[in-house]
């Protein structure tokens, strides 16, 4: 009966968004690392993408909400930080959705996210946030950020 | 053990939050757009990398929390090491001293994350890979500035000169240092040196600086011997828990 149960919460886990790039989920993001039950609790294991991430208090409390609003009410959620966070754990799909949403997806070769060029320039290794660099296309000349690999 | 194990721990967590203070001053003063935010997203990783090391700190106590930890002890009672505390003066100033301290740390969790202790290894695999970054940016920032213009060339090697004494006690080893190390909980410092000294030297060669001379070596910071730039830094950094204690936003 709880494994069911353990899906479902996955399933609506898979709707919280991120709350800074909002077309991927914190399933998505790899956030969210594993769901068990036990003492009568769902215990959500959650891991932070980088140290000083805000983003994470806010996660925290939109899956929180979710999950109330589902009524259900026994669970904890703990932080760990092993094994570290890693760009790996995206999917090929969800590293489509960041490119659809303008954001240059992790990888090695960084390529525009408007017109598929690799022919880029890095204008700074830090972005708006803590997980992506700021680049530049020399190709259509547009600017862009890119999901850093770590 | 514990208590030596939460000094341990206390000295790593100090040296990321007062950094991390540091680079925040830079929030709205950055030199250009693009380092305003570099600089403020270091001082991110450094104040989670801190929480991460404090949260260990208030478990091994069992008393304090780790905002306890960080706006309720006073100077002497800090354990970072003194480079890290030192006033930003300005940009170039800032990139030395980062690039110094950098290369040491990226080197210091590199060894730490082979730490027998569960969760001192897991922090450290992590703040590795941001340090990572953060070194990358310091390293070719001096390079820029060591071989830039006459001017941004001089300003970088006189800072290099006046930060170099607060290197030298990256590499000691005391009491608690050498215990945690024969434990393999933590780090043989002195062991880093051969290692960073390649980084300094291969650097200060591509950006055409010279490698000062080891004189004077100011030390004391891990056992709570301070500059006098600490107390400003903590004056403003606790100012509001002191002044409203248990205020929260
Ligand atoms: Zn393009």
């Amino acid at each position: 009966m709880q494994s069911g149960k353990i899906k479902e919460i996955w399933k609506l886990l898979d709707s919280v968004p991120d709350p800074e790039i909002p077309v991927i989920s914190v399933v998505e993001l790899g956030v969210v690392r594993n769901i068990s039950f036990t003492n009568n609790a769902y215990q959500i294991l959650i891991t932070p993408t980088y140290s000083g991430c805000p983003a994470v208090k806010t996660f925290i409390d939109d899956i929180k909400s979710c999950l109330k609003t589902n009524k259900i009410f026994n669970f904890d959620i703990k932080i760990i930080y092993a094994p570290a966070w890693t760009t790996d754990w995206m999917s090929v799909e969800t590293k489509e959705k960041l490119r659809k949403y303008g954001i240059s997806p992790p990888s090695n070769k960084v390529v525009c996210p408007q017109c598929n060029s690799s022919n880029t320039v890095l204008v700074s290794e830090f972005g708006a946030t803590a997980c992506k660099s700021f680049h530049k296309c020399s190709e259509c000349l547009e600017p862009f950020e890119h999901f850093k690999c770590i | 053990m514990n208590n030596e194990l939460l000094t341990y721990t206390l000295r790593i967590a100090d040296n990321s939050l007062i950094l991390g203070q540091r680079m925040s001053e830079w929030c709205s003063k950055g030199p250009t757009l693009e380092e305003d935010i570099a600089l403020s997203n270091i001082s991110l990783d450094l104040f989670g990398q801190a929480n991460g090391f404090y949260s260990y700190a208030s478990q091994l106590d069992g008393n304090k929390s780790p905002d306890d930890l960080a706006f309720l002890r006073n100077e002497r009672e800090f354990f970072n090491q003194q480079i890290v505390e030192l006033e930003n003066i300005d940009f170039g100033n800032t990139i030395v001293r980062n690039f110094l301290y950098d290369s040491y740390n990226f080197l210091f969790y590199s060894s730490l994350k082979n730490s027998k202790d569960d969760t001192l290894s897991a922090l450290a695999s992590k703040s590795l890979k941001e340090v990572k970054y953060h070194l990358r940016h310091s390293k070719n920032w001096l390079i820029r500035l060591g071989d830039g213009t006459e001017f941004s060339k001089e300003k970088v090697q006189k800072s290099l000169e006046s930060i170099w004494q607060y290197t030298h006690d990256m590499f000691s080893m005391d009491e608690i240092d050498n215990k945690m190390y024969r434990l393999n909980i933590g780090v043989n410092n002195s062991n880093l040196k051969v290692e960073w000294d390649r980084i300094i030297n291969e650097t200060l060669i591509e950006a055409k600086l010279v490698r000062p001379k080891d004189g004077y070596n100011a030390k004391g910071g891990k056992n709570g011997m301070h500059t006098e730039h600490l107390g400003f830094l903590l004056a403003e950094m606790q100012f509001l828990q002191r002044a409203y204690p248990n205020a929260k936003w």
